[in-house]
């Protein structure tokens, strides 16, 4: 029989949440590493008991762990992330030069075909791999290096590289996202990299149209449809068909524009999810209630998912990796807020329940389907 | 010349290298503040970046080194470690500063 597990960092702690596939009787165990920041655990396609996880502290750095169990048990490994070279400067937030510094693990993303492969998106932005299970990271420099980089400049919550999307039709082709520096391309296996803005319209920075700045907030793909890319950008919801090389605004009657999360269906590409924040600068529902959007159209016309959710009083935050999907027959769709609520739809959107009500603020949410 | 150098750990960094509060490590030549955290890295490999950078080898802004009711935090990492330090009577004490939620 199937079932799902579901890895929940936050920001006191990991959390293991599973249940068979009717997704109603949970089993909570953790928290894994309590007290510490888990901004992200994922497990390997190849082997869903292969899982990764990114440990930070204020105090004692970044730690990286893994699990051959799913989860039960772990082992701290390599967590020696040195910049390629001379590092150079980007930008600091004054538009002054600032040397590049690494500071924490954001997204990890095991590969679609070997677990020992794994690739880290990190702060200060830049793109690490190992292929020997965490043993060892090499940057990917080719990202920092193909000629924007000194541009790139922090967004509020600093420079990381928060997304890392894994074309399953071409082993070459890898997008990756940056706050605040845009969205990016390797055709190449990560040699070479190229900007993918286009169409991205940011009336905050100094030329709305411009190559690199944009703060995008996260981007999620469909993996029959490696070329059509979905974006949650700091305001405007964003489509692409065409593997990032222009963007269209698919945002239609959503209440507000603003957001973090985005996630699209696992067995229908043109359903997608966001979570409509009122602004950017109150990182809360609107009218404290807890909406979850759902687009059946690729975009443009969207739907308030409320069955479940709290419809009055709410003000957290739905975080850019605290969104996921299952692929059982009836998707199931997961977020967790930052008022510690992870809330489970085991019907594509229409209700939802939560799973745990009070955990520390959620960072990051992924799901496991195990069959 | 050997000796024997307590070092008090932080809570999480027990629990991250499986000890308790304290550990003991072996010191050749002279006792020095880099010597015992080389010596602390070489046998708890998961401690390596967590109390200093592991390129730069700062120490992390974070923590400070206590020894004898001093803060040797500021000190060269060459300076000899306190008498009573490399004699076993008092730890060398890694700490966390207090601060944040």
């Amino acid at each position: 029989m199937s079932s799902v597990r579901v890895l929940v960092g936050t920001k006191k702690g990991a959390f293991v949440l599973t249940a068979d596939g009717k997704r109603k009787n949970w089993d909570v165990s953790g928290p894994h590493f309590g007290g510490w920041e888990m901004y992200h655990l994922k497990g390997s396609p190849v082997d869903p008991n292969r899982v990764y996880a990114s440990q930070t502290s204020g105090w004692f750095g970044q730690l990286i762990q893994r699990s051959n169990d799913g989860g039960k048990t772990w082992e701290p490994m390599n967590n020696k992330f040195v910049y390629d070279g001379i590092p150079g400067t980007h930008q600091w937030y004054d538009g002054t030069p600032h040397p590049w510094e690494f500071k924490r693990v954001w997204h990890l993303e095991p590969s679609l075909t070997d677990p020992d492969t794994v690739y880290a998106g990190v702060e200060d932005g830049a793109l690490f791999r190992s292929t020997d299970g965490a043993q060892s990271w090499q940057e990917m420099s080719g990202l920092r290096k193909h000629g924007t980089g000194p541009r790139w400049q922090p967004g509020a919550g600093g420079l990381c590289l928060h997304t890392i999307l894994l074309d399953p039709e071409n082993p070459n082709r890898i997008y990756i996202a940056i706050s605040a520096a845009g969205a990016f391309r390797t055709d190449d296996g990560g040699e070479t990299w190229k900007p993918i803005n286009r169409g991205l319209h940011s009336q905050y920075i100094p030329d709305p149209n411009a190559e690199v700045g944009h703060c995008v907030h996260h981007i999620a793909m469909h993996p029959s449809r490696p070329n059509v890319l979905f974006m949650q950008k700091h305001w405007d919801v964003m489509r692409s068909d065409n593997g990032g090389d222009t963007w269209q605004e698919v945002s239609g009657n959503l209440p507000t524009d603003f957001g973090f999360a985005i996630d699209v269906h696992a067995h229908e590409p043109e359903t997608l999810y966001v979570v409509p924040i009122k602004s950017d600068s109150e990182h809360y529902p609107i009218d404290g209630k807890l909406q979850v959007h759902r687009s059946r159209s690729g975009g443009n016309e969207w739907e308030a998912m409320t069955k479940g959710l709290p419809q009055q009083n709410c003000y957290v935050n739905v975080l850019r990796d605290a969104m996921s999907v299952d692929s059982l027959d009836d998707c199931g769709v997961y977020f967790g807020t930052t008022g510690g609520q992870v809330y489970c739809s085991a019907d594509a959107g229409d209700s939802w329940n939560p799973i745990v009500r009070d955990l520390p603020a959620v960072l990051s949410v992924e799901v496991q389907t195990l069959r | 010349m050997t000796s024997t150098v307590r070092i008090e750990l932080p809570a999480h960094l027990r629990t991250l290298a499986s000890v308790g509060r304290e550990v003991v490590v072996e010191l050749e030549g002279t006792a020095t503040l880099r010597a015992a955290i080389d010596a602390l890295e070489v046998r708890y490999p998961m401690l390596r970046g967590t109390i200093r950078d592991q390129v730069t080898h700062q120490r992390r802004p974070f923590l400070r080194f206590f020894a004898c009711q001093e803060d040797l935090s500021h000190d060269s990492p060459e300076t000899p470690l306190p008498d009573a330090i490399v004699q076993g009577k008092e730890p060398l004490i890694v700490l966390g500063a207090i601060a944040g939620g």
